[in-house]
C-alpha cells in the first residue's frame, strides 16, 4: 500500500454535496476507491444548498464535494458564501453538463470534476485542492452568472444568511456594511461599491455612504435644515421610520429612476 | 397510414379526412367563384348577384364531393395517383351535373359551363393541394422532421449514468435493468422520428424514462398515471410525450428541495386523443429554471408536421401547476 499521503496519518476531512442520493454514493464509494493513495472520512453529506451551509461550518470539513445544480442555492453562490467562514473548506466543483459553468470554471480557475467522476481525478483533484485551500472570493465573483439571492454574515462560525429581498438599505460606516431589514441590523464585509455594481437593478445610490432598495422608497421629503444642516431631500421608506438623505450629488440621478415617486 | 410521406418520389393524394386539406379545397374554391364573379361583372353592384347566383350553384356540388370524398378517402388511397385524381375529377362533374338538372332553370348558366367551372375548380384544387404536400414533403419535411428529433438534455444522460455507476456493486441487477431503460430510450431516440408510433409504445418508454429519473431523484420525483382510458392502439409521432415529461421533471421537480408531484393522463375522448402533462410550477429566478420553449415548439411544429390543423398543442399555469395539454385526432392502426 501506498502510505505517501499529503498529512501522513491524517484522514482528509471531505462534506459532500449533491441532491442525487446515487450521487453522493458514488462519492463514498470512489473515496474508499482511492484510501490507499489519499485517506479521507466523509464528515457530512447534504441535498440541498441551504442546508450545506446550515451543517458545513461544524462538521470541520476541509474539502467540500459540491454539485453545482442544487435546489435551495446553486453551487457558486453557496462557495461564496462559505467564503466567510473562518475556517472556509476548499471546494472541488462536481457537474454533469454544464457549458456555461464549464466556462466559467476554465477562465477562474476553478478545480472542478465531471459526472461520471473517475477515481485518479477525484483523487488528484482532492489533493491539489487541500493544498491551495479555500477559493480566493476574486475568482468566485468571476464565475458567478448573476447576483447573489443573499448577503452572508459570518459569527464566529456560522454564516446567517439575509435574503437580498428583504434588505431595505445599506449603509457604509468606516470598515463594515450595515445592511437594514424590517426585523434588524446585521454587519458584513463587503465594500459598498461592489454590491451596487451586482445588484445595480435592485438598489439605487442616494448617498456616498448609502444604498436604498428601489422597490421600498415610497417618497422624498424635503428636509428645511437649520444649524450647521443644509435644506436637503430625503427618503421615505416603506415600514421604517428613520429617514434617508440624499445627497444634492445623487438627487437628480435618484429623482430620475423614480419617476413616480413624489417629492412632498 | 403508418407513416406521414411513405412514398418518397411520386405524388400523393391529400387526405380527405384532414380539417386542413377540407378547409384549404372550401376556401379555394369560393375565392375561385368570387374571381369568376369578378370578371364576370366588373360592375360592383351586379357583380354580387352573380356571386350570389354562383354559390348556389356551387355549394351543393362542392360539399357533396367533399362528402363524398371523406366517406371514400381510405378506398382513394388504395388507388394509384392519376386515376384518383380522374375520379375526383369525375365525382366534381357528376354532382355540378346533378345540381345543374336541379337548379339550372333559375340561372343562366348553361350545362357546359357548368361543368367547366366543375372541371376547373377540381383540377385547380388537385394541383393546389398536391404542391402543398410536394413542398413539405418528401425530402423537405423528411429533413425538417430528422432536424425536430426531439433531443435529451446531456445533463440527464450523464446524471443517469452515474445513478448507474451508484448501483453496479450494491444492486447489479438494477443497474442491469436501467441501462436496459437507457438503451431502450436511446434507440427511441437515435430512430429517424418519421413514422407513427403506437400509443403503447411511447407510454412503455415514458415509463423507462420515469424509472430512471425515479432512481436519480428517489423520492422527490412522485409520478402519477391515469392512463386506463388511453387508447393503446392510436398512433402518434414518436418521441412526443418522453419529450414534456423531461420538462416536467428538470423545470418541476429537479430546482425542488421537496416532493414534486407530476402527473400523466392519457385518454380518449371520442374521435380524439387527449394527453395532459402536469408538474409543479417554479417562477425562474425563484429556485425555478429559466425555459425558451424550445421542446414546445419543438413538438408543436412535429405534430402539425403530421396532422395538419388537427392537432393541439397548449401549455397554461394554474394554481401552482404547469400544464401541457396535447389534442391529436384519434387514428387506430398498428405500426
Amino acid at each position: 500500500m501506498n502510505t505517501q499521503t499529503a498529512d501522513i496519518g491524517a484522514e482528509l476531512r471531505v462534506y459532500i454535496a449533491d441532491d442525487e442520493a446515487p450521487a453522493r454514493a458514488r462519492l463514498k464509494e470512489l473515496l474508499g476507491d482511492i484510501r490507499g493513495e489519499l485517506a479521507s472520512v466523509v464528515v457530512g453529506e447534504s441535498g440541498n444548498g441551504l442546508e450545506v451551509i446550515e451543517r458545513l461550518p461544524e462538521s470541520g470539513a476541509q474539502v467540500l464535494l459540491l454539485d453545482i445544480q442544487m435546489p435551495g442555492m446553486g453551487g457558486i453562490e453557496l462557495a461564496r458564501h462559505l467564503g466567510a467562514l473562518e475556517n472556509a473548506p476548499a471546494i472541488v466543483f462536481v457537474t454533469a453538463h454544464d457549458r456555461h459553468a464549464v466556462e466559467a470554471f476554465e477562465l477562474n480557475a476553478l478545480d472542478y470534476l465531471m459526472k461520471p467522476v473517475r477515481a485518479e481525478r477525484l483523487a488528484a483533484a482532492l489533493k491539489k485542492a487541500a493544498a491551495a485551500g479555500p477559493v480566493p472570493r476574486e475568482r468566485l465573483e468571476g464565475a458567478a452568472a448573476g447576483a447573489r439571492e443573499f448577503f452572508s454574515v459570518a459569527e464566529r462560525n456560522r454564516i446567517l444568511l439575509v435574503p437580498v429581498a428583504e434588505v431595505l438599505f445599506l449603509k457604509a460606516e468606516l470598515k463594515y456594511v450595515t445592511l437594514r431589514t424590517k426585523a434588524g441590523e446585521h454587519l458584513i464585509e463587503e465594500p459598498l461599491v461592489s454590491i451596487e455594481r451586482e445588484f445595480a437593478e435592485r438598489f439605487v445610490r442616494v448617498h456616498r455612504n448609502c444604498l436604498v432598495a428601489r422597490s421600498a422608497i415610497r417618497g422624498f421629503e424635503r428636509v428645511a435644515g437649520g444649524g450647521d444642516e443644509e435644506p436637503h431631500w430625503s427618503v421615505v421608506l416603506d415600514g421604517l421610520q428613520e429617514r434617508l438623505p440624499v445627497s444634492r450629488r445623487q438627487w437628480p440621478s435618484v429623482k430620475a429612476v423614480l419617476p413616480d415617486a413624489k417629492g412632498g | 397510414m403508418a407513416s406521414i410521406r411513405q412514398n418518397p418520389s411520386p405524388d400523393v393524394l391529400p387526405d380527405f379526412r384532414n380539417l386542413g386539406v377540407v378547409a384549404r379545397a372550401l376556401v379555394i374554391v369560393n375565392l375561385l367563384a368570387l374571381a369568376a364573379a369578378f370578371i364576370a361583372q366588373p360592375d360592383a353592384g351586379r357583380m354580387l348577384e352573380t356571386a350570389v347566383l354562383g354559390a348556389a350553384l356551387l355549394e351543393p356540388p362542392l360539399l357533396a364531393s367533399l362528402a363524398l370524398l371523406y366517406a371514400i378517402a381510405p378506398l382513394l388511397r388504395r388507388l394509384a395517383y392519376w386515376p384518383a385524381c380522374a375520379l375526383i375529377v369525375a365525382l366534381a362533374l357528376a354532382f355540378a351535373a346533378a345540381t345543374h338538372a336541379a337548379l339550372g332553370k333559375v340561372t343562366e348558366v348553361g350545362l357546359a359551363r357548368m361543368l367547366a367551372y366543375a372541371a376547373a375548380c377540381a383540377v385547380l384544387v388537385l394541383a393546389y393541394l398536391t404542391l402543398h404536400l410536394r413542398a413539405y414533403s418528401p425530402a423537405l419535411a423528411e429533413a425538417r422532421l430528422q432536424a425536430l428529433q426531439a433531443r435529451i438534455r446531456p445533463h440527464f444522460l450523464f446524471n443517469s449514468l452515474n445513478a448507474v455507476l451508484a448501483l453496479v456493486r450494491s444492486d447489479p441487477r438494477r443497474a442491469e435493468r436501467t441501462l436496459e431503460d437507457l438503451a431502450d430510450l436511446f434507440r427511441a431516440l437515435m430512430s429517424d422520428g418519421r413514422s407513427l408510433v403506437r400509443l403503447a409504445d411511447e407510454i412503455s418508454l415514458i415509463e423507462r424514462y420515469a424509472a430512471i429519473e425515479q432512481l436519480r431523484l428517489g423520492e422527490r420525483l412522485r409520478m402519477s398515471w391515469d392512463l386506463d382510458q388511453a387508447p393503446m392502439d392510436a398512433l402518434l409521432p414518436p418521441l412526443v410525450l418522453q419529450p414534456l415529461l423531461e420538462n416536467a421533471v428538470y423545470h418541476g421537480v429537479e430546482p425542488g428541495a421537496g416532493i414534486g408531484d407530476v402527473l400523466v393522463r392519457i385518454e380518449r375522448r371520442d374521435d380524439r386523443v387527449h394527453a395532459l402533462i402536469e408538474n409543479p410550477w417554479r417562477k425562474p429566478g425563484q429556485g425555478g429554471r429559466a425555459g425558451n420553449h424550445m421542446a414546445l415548439d419543438n413538438i408543436r411544429e412535429r405534430l402539425m408536421l403530421f396532422f395538419d390543423a388537427e392537432a393541439r398543442l397548449e401549455s397554461h399555469i394554474d394554481g401552482g401547476r404547469y400544464r401541457v395539454e396535447i389534442d391529436i385526432p384519434y387514428r387506430a392502426g398498428r405500426a
